[in-house]
């Protein structure tokens, strides 16, 4: 499909460098990676690569890795993520699986069991429906259900699709449903650099962690260092440093919401931009010591805006952060409606950079602005 | 097949523990200290003793809701479980889990899932580590004729035959899924039976025959220790007692008394030691004997259970994600 007509391969902005990287980034090889190597001038790579050299270097450093999924070594790779990684670790560790998200999903449960560490490509969320029983019924519980006696250590991938008519049923960001349930860590990447140390660490950790990435964020190049390292789950980034107000976005959305941010730096409005990056454990603490400087929240998701993440993070400050609000919370999330194919209706569908604009501007100057 | 005296008493020992375990449940259940539904094996013990006698303790078993006779025919200990059924600290699931959710790593038994069908992929899943570790260990999955109504078991199977997994599916038929009976559910055989011969090793034996079930799941296990891929073994047998709970929480009017009574009479346990007595491969005094043993051992566990603590509010938070 031509995605290169919906959005052109660019480079991603330059966000707040020291916080790019993460404080509390660590390594995983010996000595820390050179982040002055990873600064401007480092070397830059797609998206889609950078997710691929996660995969790679987890296959190389624990044979206790594996990669499945439908499509896992065709040529296109799931959008480059997977790209040729069967000619290098042979398809016994990276191989193509039955139409079954069912029992695939439960197979990758009692791999798991059994001692590995699948990670499983789903292509788009709206799949990962078909495999919800294993996934909240089963993996989702299996540590606490017995009493810590056993763990599941896996990675679920999904990538949300956009444009092109993908309509309804290709289209879907479903984090809000995995969201609501314990037992899952629920990861959100917006760069590459996080795309790669974000998979690192969900591969390391001994839960299972669900990563829903974004066709849009495939669109990206972004300074990747190549040594393998991890960004810590449950931390969360701040993108762009303001005083006015805090703008929580996850996934591409942001990009749209540092972009926003830029242009109303010349409007007198500075928006703190943060990126949760993982949604649960959520970076409880990094939102509401913002919200505790700006006094205001505007929080932008990919998904619906019923019972959504916009509903949850606004719950969470409204609760503990309520003394510091001196406007109401703004959402800016997909309406509460399937997704439409015709690209007018999508364009009508789908938020951005303008509604975030919009959103910011609304919560600070007041709706009569 | 020929076992020697000493393998056939285990078998009719195993079956019995099984039997009067459930029976005391059953028993005491009414008691409402066992706060925990219950689904009772009794009917069915030739098949989980069977079958994990022609296992390894490592091998894997995955089971279900119904799974007190798997878990204790492949070595659980009766203590941890009692105390599970209790609600204890010192339940092998430490509480969390209650009667559906019984675990025990050190028998490779990795944890019960109460979801109807949901266990079969999972112990798909263990055959598949096993095989990508070199591993000579057997995945053995339990269900019953209500999880072969899940698309889980056709997509497992299908995954299994594709990577020759090392997997033993174990049907137990026991005619009903709580009050549904087996022929307003399924077409008729199972398509298994005659759409893979060449690549399945297949077989529908009586389930209530140990010998007959141990012969069958030692093929079944022999070839999937060989790489040669997995089996579906379908034993016929009878649910004697209701979907859950004791006797008298069992919904009347949905089967035919005729029907549990002629099931009753072909008691699995019962048979196989009038067999055994027969054959004098067990005599009066050995009977006894097993009778006192076991019923010492179940006393001791009920009062384990009852002596043990229970989880406070304190450990509510714990074990949600593995460190």
């Amino acid at each position: 499909m031509p995605w290169s007509r919906i959005k052109p391969d660019t480079n991603e902005p330059e966000f707040l460098s020291q916080d790019m990287h993460g404080s509390a980034t660590r390594g995983l090889a010996a000595s820390e990676p050179d982040f002055q190597r990873g600064g401007p001038t480092g070397r830059r790579i797609s998206y889609g690569e950078a997710t691929n050299e996660a995969l790679s270097q987890a296959l190389s450093l624990d044979p206790r890795v594996f990669v499945m999924g439908q499509g896992v070594d065709d040529p296109s790779g799931m959008f480059g993520a997977t790209k040729n990684l069967h000619l290098t670790y042979g398809r016994e560790r990276v191989f193509d699986t039955p139409l079954a998200e069912t029992a695939l999903s439960g197979i990758a449960v009692g791999a798991a069991l059994g001692g590995m560490r699948p990670v499983y490509f789903h292509n788009r969320p709206d799949f990962l429906l078909l495999a919800m029983d294993q996934l909240v019924n089963h993996a989702a519980k299996w540590h606490y259900m017995f009493g810590g006696a056993a763990s599941v250590p896996l990675v679920f991938w999904a990538c949300v699709g956009r444009g092109w008519g993908s309509a309804a049923q290709h289209s879907q960001a479903l984090q809000g449903l995995f969201m609501h349930v314990p037992g899952l860590k629920l990861v959100m990447p917006s760069t590459c650099y996080d795309a790669k140390g974000l998979m690192l660490a969900a591969i390391a950790d001994n839960n299972p962690v669900l990563i829903i990435d974004h066709r849009m964020n495939f669109k990206q190049r972004g300074i990747v260092p190549e040594e393998p390292y991890t960004v810590p789950l449950g931390k969360g980034v701040i993108r762009r440093n303001g005083r006015d107000v805090t703008v929580v976005a996850v996934s591409h959305l942001v990009t749209e919401a540092f972009l926003a941010a830029q242009e109303l730096a010349g409007e007198g409005i500075e928006a703190e931009i943060i990126d949760p990056r993982t949604l649960r454990p959520l970076d409880e603490e990094l939102i509401l010591s913002s919200v505790a400087r700006t006094g205001r929240l505007v929080v932008c998701d990919t998904g619906w805006k019923t019972g959504g993440v916009t509903a949850e993070i606004a719950a969470l400050v409204a609760e503990k952060g309520f003394g510091s609000l001196r406007a109401p919370i703004a959402r800016v999330a997909n309406p509460d409606l399937p997704t439409p194919a015709g690209y007018t209706l999508e364009q009508a569908y789908y938020i951005g950079k303008d509604d975030i604009r919009r959103a910011i501007v609304n919560t600070v100057r007041g709706q009569e602005a | 097949m020929s076992l020697t005296f000493e393998a056939k008493r285990n078998l009719w020992r195993s079956m019995l523990r099984i039997r009067r375990v459930q029976e005391r449940i059953e028993s005491e259940y009414l008691k409402d200290e066992m706060k925990t539904p219950v689904h009772l094996y009794i009917g069915q013990e030739a098949i989980a003793t069977g079958v994990c006698a022609a296992l390894r303790a490592d091998d894997a078993i995955n089971s279900n809701h119904r799974s007190h006779g798997h878990y204790l025919a492949k070595g659980g200990d009766l203590k941890a479980m009692m105390a599970e059924l209790f609600c204890r600290s010192t339940g092998c699931s430490k509480g969390y889990g209650g009667s559906m959710h019984l675990v025990d790593v050190a028998h490779g038994n990795m944890g019960t899932s109460a979801i109807v069908g949901g266990g079969i992929p999972i112990g798909t899943g263990q055959g598949l580590a096993f095989q990508m570790q070199k591993l000579d260990r057997v995945s053995v999955v339990f269900f019953g004729d209500g999880a072969a109504d899940e698309g889980t078991f056709y997509e497992s199977l299908n995954f299994a035959l594709l990577k020759k997994l090392p997997v033993v599916y174990v049907m137990e038929n026991n005619g009903w899924a709580v009050c549904s009976p087996t022929n307003t559910r399924h077409c008729g055989d199972n398509v298994f039976h005659k759409g893979a011969t060449d690549r399945l090793f297949s077989a529908k034996i009586d389930g209530n025959d140990p010998e007959l079930v141990l012969e069958t799941a030692q093929k079944a296990v022999e070839r999937a220790r060989r790489g040669e891929g997995p089996s579906f073994i379908e034993c016929v047998t009878y649910r004697i007692l209701g979907h859950a709970g004791c006797v008298s929480q069992d919904p009347k009017g949905y089967r035919d008394l005729a029907e549990i009574e002629a099931w009753r009479m072909r008691c699995p346990v019962c048979a196989y030691q009038a067999k055994l007595l027969a054959e004098c491969a067990l005599d009066a005094q050995a009977l006894a004997e097993a009778e006192t043993e076991i019923s010492a051992e179940i006393d001791a566990a009920f009062a384990f259970a009852r002596q043990s603590p229970l989880p406070t509010a304190a450990d509510l938070h714990h074990n949600l994600f593995c460190e």
